[in-house]
């Protein structure tokens, strides 16, 4: 089978960005990238006790600077990213990274400071925290926030604990946190670390939470439900204050995955709803760059009640405008990691909130869910579209008109390749069946998604009259489908001479 | 776009959010600004900092201010690595696919052991991460020795982590020499223990008799859990993987990270191959694609929360991929000569200044135990105002112990590492001198 002809010209990532070969393939008996001052003390022998001194470290590497810039310059070709264009990975909002948010990161006085000193040597930084609460506070509507956790699921563990906590003061825990099954997988996963069991809540037609459902499933057992709003199909829970007061009334609370803020930022506020723990992740809606994987932030907005069982230390600020950090909090679930967070991004993002200011906020959520709905129209017929209701920020497809010519959404996904997009989420929410979950965020331009949907559209048309070419792709990026039985059946997880 | 999408105005498409929880203002935040402002905004915090972009600095315990080579930096704000995400569609990530599994590989090869994960957050919850999947393979049992020496931060975290776990944490003391209690560890090995963790160089810089300690938590069939907080000591230190260690965690933050107050840094976490399956976080595997070529691609992915949900080994997504290309660069330019240098300037130079001290009357070493970079010293005076005394010279003098262990109030912890010139060495021994001999009240 010929394909060359139908390859399209702007794959995602050019096959001329051959393979590079691990950076201890490169390596030379001595070569050096590094050179230190020669050591201007006199050298001890005999300052390790003989069983503690290792010998050099086996196949560790031998390169030149020259070697590690082209090795991963050479590595960096084979990504593709946000900056090269759309990166629709839906529940991951991919926006744009404004540089001044690195630039700020790496301020000298920022980034030499010690997370251990006292805390008259780092007024600036505790202001930052401070002010950074502050602002969150603002946009979450709660009365405080902890800047502590480093990811989303990390937040999710701290809000959970924090409940837990709150109801072992009233004498009984609970055993169950109720999830909807539409719920992104850190959050049973972060319930189950909290002590806790997992009843799941199916969707409703809708594909939201069903009222009724939840006012059976909430008994004096149930410690919280765990709601992503929007939830993962991008639609917002409506009746999410009635929700709060089924919960409340049985002792309960009502906790929110905040992966999604994005859609709603300025525009509503999480401490309006009766939502009493809110976890946000600022490499989301507040745009600190993904980085391959993180690092990011977690933040966790809290309502009055649960103030008390933040983890310490908390950053205060006293009447002379100094501020320091409270470890005296009697009632705190504790530390939830050394030092004080990721400091590093919770710059980055204080430096884009305050970039965007509160219009500027507003409008992210307007235009990111514009650009989500023109998606949705654009491609709704073509795609078939599993729930009708109303999207914010993103826009969940299946795979169904196109399974009748055997092709799947991993097809789709992997033919967008070579048109240039990264794809999808693909096949979660797991309520979908061959999901494709696309979240355009509010960075692109009009020209960027018409193209996407050209290419969508384009192949759907290839699904009906060449399923082979799309089954088989992706045929224009530098490696093509991989075995990923063998990887997980033979598993090779490191480089051996 | 209104018109494509059959609606009139953009208001229309948040009908779905009821009008009663809408706001009807602005959000009360400053902004917006622009470059301008934000750099002088921020620059003016920063300047209210003292670091060492001023002061000298010999803070340790857990962040070190290692020299990080200049391309390392530039590399990581290339696009293709800053801006895209989690390597779910290998095709077209395998730049990241690939830097994870040569730092799995780097990590393998620091700490003599098997298999290493993509990363973890830091080495506090490394720590957590550790303890937990030693519970797992270990089932039945509900005790972790944890050694008072590891770092406080990080024992408190395991506290936090395991609260509602029904897990007991049992701490075991160190003797004169700043070395885990043997004798206690040896009480303390009683059945229902199912993990000892040591840190080495523990917290107060003395580096654990790895042997001894597999040896006593050999009797009780325990995982032995080595916590490694100084990275930069696996140059000239024997890798815990050969002494006999299940499990090595760590903070790879040594590893030329900025300190930046406490993160972003990165966890690491090395086990024996047997214990592969019960890692937390992404691993990377190698494989080929359907034309024969290598490639690389995230593997065993059943053991996670997008998988197994509920049942996960952990609830970790976002991981520290970033740094952990930063450590990947940075162990890759330093290489097998690199580490060893730098350790051993790190040695040595400690070395110097520990004998520099004890030449002053009133100082002494308050451990005698092998040491790599850092050390404990104790003045007759409280380290609180020694330490003030030592910022008024332009010197961050070290940490004072006792905040982390109550009783030891007149005892500094100090780290040396490779960016001290043997001149800054000799200054700080010298205001030190000045600093006891003003050191009355």
């Amino acid at each position: 089978m010929t394909i060359t002809e139908q390859e399209p010209a702007t794959a995602a990532v050019p096959r001329g960005a051959s393979r590079e070969g691990l950076i201890f393939e490169h390596s030379r008996p001595g070569r050096r990238g590094y050179r230190l001052p020669p050591l201007d003390v006199r050298e001890q022998k005999d300052l390790l006790p003989r069983g503690l001194m290792r010998e050099a470290i086996a196949d560790e590497v031998e390169v030149s600077e020259v070697d590690v810039i082209r090795h991963f310059t050479r590595l960096s070709k084979l990504n593709v990213s946000i900056d090269a264009g759309l990166y629709p990975l839906g529940s991951c909002t991919m926006k744009h990274n404004p540089r001044l948010n690195e630039e700020m990161a790496r301020t000298p006085g920022f980034a030499l400071s010690h997370p251990l000193q006292p805390d008259h040597q780092v007024q600036g930084d505790l202001e930052l925290i401070w002010t950074l609460e502050q602002t969150l506070k603002a946009i979450f509507g709660m009365p405080r926030v902890t800047l502590q956790p480093v990811a989303g699921a990390h937040g999710e563990l701290t809000g959970i604990l924090m409940i837990h906590k709150a109801l072992s003061r009233t004498g009984n825990p609970r055993k169950y946190i109720l999830i909807p099954d539409s719920a992104h997988g850190t959050n049973p996963a972060s319930a189950a670390f909290a002590g806790y069991e997992i009843r799941e809540l199916k969707s409703n037609s809708r594909g939201t939470v069903d009222l009724e459902a939840l006012e059976q499933a909430v008994d004096k057992d149930v410690a919280a439900l765990m709601l992503t709003v929007p939830n993962t199909l991008g639609v917002f829970e409506s009746d999410i204050r009635k929700m709060a007061e089924i919960l409340h009334g049985q002792g309960a609370y009502l906790y929110c995955d905040g992966a999604n803020l994005n859609a709603f930022v300025g525009i509503a506020r999480p401490g309006d709803m009766g939502i009493d723990v809110m976890h946000s992740n600022l490499h989301k809606t507040f745009s600190t760059p993904h980085g391959g994987g993180g690092p990011g932030a977690g933040p966790v907005g809290v309502s009055e009640r649960l103030v008390p069982f933040l983890p310490a230390p908390t950053v205060e600020r006293r009447t002379d405008g100094s501020f320091y950090l409270e470890f005296h909090r009697p009632d705190s679930i504790g530390r939830m990691r050394a030092f004080n967070g990721n400091f590093g991004v919770l710059l980055r993002a204080l430096t884009y909130i305050r970039s965007m200011g509160p219009d500027g906020l507003r409008r992210i959520a307007q235009i990111a869910v514009l650009n989500a709905n023109y998606i949705r129209a654009r491609l709704k017929g073509t795609y078939h579209l599993p729930y009708e209701a109303p999207s914010l920020h993103e826009v969940v497809f299946s795979d169904r008109n196109q399974t009748a010519h055997d092709v799947h959404t991993l097809d789709i996904a992997k033919r967008l390749m070579d048109y240039g997009f990264h794809p999808p989420t693909i096949y979660f929410p797991l309520i979908v069946s061959g999901a494709l979950m696309i979240e355009p965020t509010e960075s692109e331009p009009k020209e960027e998604l018409d193209a996407f949907c050209e290419a969508m559209l384009a192949i759907a048309r290839e699904c009906a009259e060449r399923p082979e070419l799309v089954r088989s792709a992706p045929h224009t990026t530098p490696v093509r489908r991989l075995d990923e039985a063998r990887a997980a059946r033979q598993p090779v997880l490191r480089w051996r001479r | 776009m209104l018109a494509v999408i059959g609606v009139d105005s953009i208001d229309r498409l948040f009908e779905s959010i009821p009008k009663d929880v809408q706001l009807d203002t602005p959000l009360d935040i400053p902004g917006p600004w622009s470059e301008i402002e934000a750099r002088r905004y921020f620059r003016g915090l920063a300047a209210k900092n003292k670091t060492a972009a001023d002061h000298v600095s010999f803070l340790g315990g857990g962040a070190y201010a290692h020299s990080q080579p200049a391309c390392v930096d530039q590399l990581l704000l290339r696009a293709e690595f800053l801006t895209s995400y989690t390597p779910y569609q290998p095709e077209v990530s395998q730049g990241t696919l690939q830097s994870i599994f040569e730092y799995q590989t780097h990590q393998c090869l620091l700490t003599g052991l098997d298999v290493a994960n993509a990363s973890l957050y830091d080495g506090s919850t490394a720590l957590c991460e550790a303890v937990l999947l030693a519970e797992r393979v270990v089932k039945n049992r509900t005790k972790v020795i944890i050694a008072k020496s590891v770092h406080p931060h990080y024992t408190e975290t395991v506290r936090t982590y395991v609260q509602n776990l029904g897990l007991e944490i049992v701490e075991v003391g160190w003797t004169s020499d700043g070395r885990v209690d043997l004798e206690a560890l040896r009480k303390a090995c009683t059945g229902g223990v199912f993990a000892v963790a040591v840190q080495s160089p523990n917290f107060l810089g003395v580096l654990e008799d790895y042997d001894a300690v597999a040896e006593v938590a050999n009797t009780i069939g325990a995982v032995k859990i080595a916590v490694v907080a100084e990275a930069t000591s696996f140059g000239i230190v024997t890798p815990p993987g050969e002494h006999g260690f299940d499990v090595c965690v760590g903070e790879g933050q040594a590893w030329g990270i900025p300190p930046s107050f406490g993160g972003p840094y990165v966890g690491f976490m090395v086990v024996r191959d047997a214990l592969k399956r019960h890692m937390p976080g992404r691993l990377v595997g190698e494989t080929v694609d359907v034309d024969g070529r290598r490639a690389y691609v995230l593997t065993l992915a059943t053991r996670e929360q997008h998988i197994r949900r509920g049942k996960a080994t952990s609830n970790i997504c976002t991981n520290e991929a970033l740094i952990a290309l930063a450590a990947n660069i940075y162990l890759s330019l330093m290489g097998k000569e690199g580490l060893r240098e730098v350790a051993m300037h790190c040695l040595q130079k400690a070395a110097y200044l520990r004998d520099r001290l004890q030449t002053i009357s009133t100082v002494t070493i308050a451990f005698r135990g092998p040491v790599y970079n850092e050390f404990v010293y104790r003045t007759p005076f409280p380290a609180r105002e020694i330490l003030l005394d030592l910022e008024h010279q332009k010197i961050l003098g070290g940490l004072p112990l006792g905040e982390f262990y109550p009783g030891h109030d007149n005892e500094i912890l100090v780290a040396v590492t490779e960016l001290h010139s043997r001149e800054q060495l000799d200054q700080y021994a010298k205001a030190l001198s000045a600093a006891v001999a003003r050191g009355r009240r």
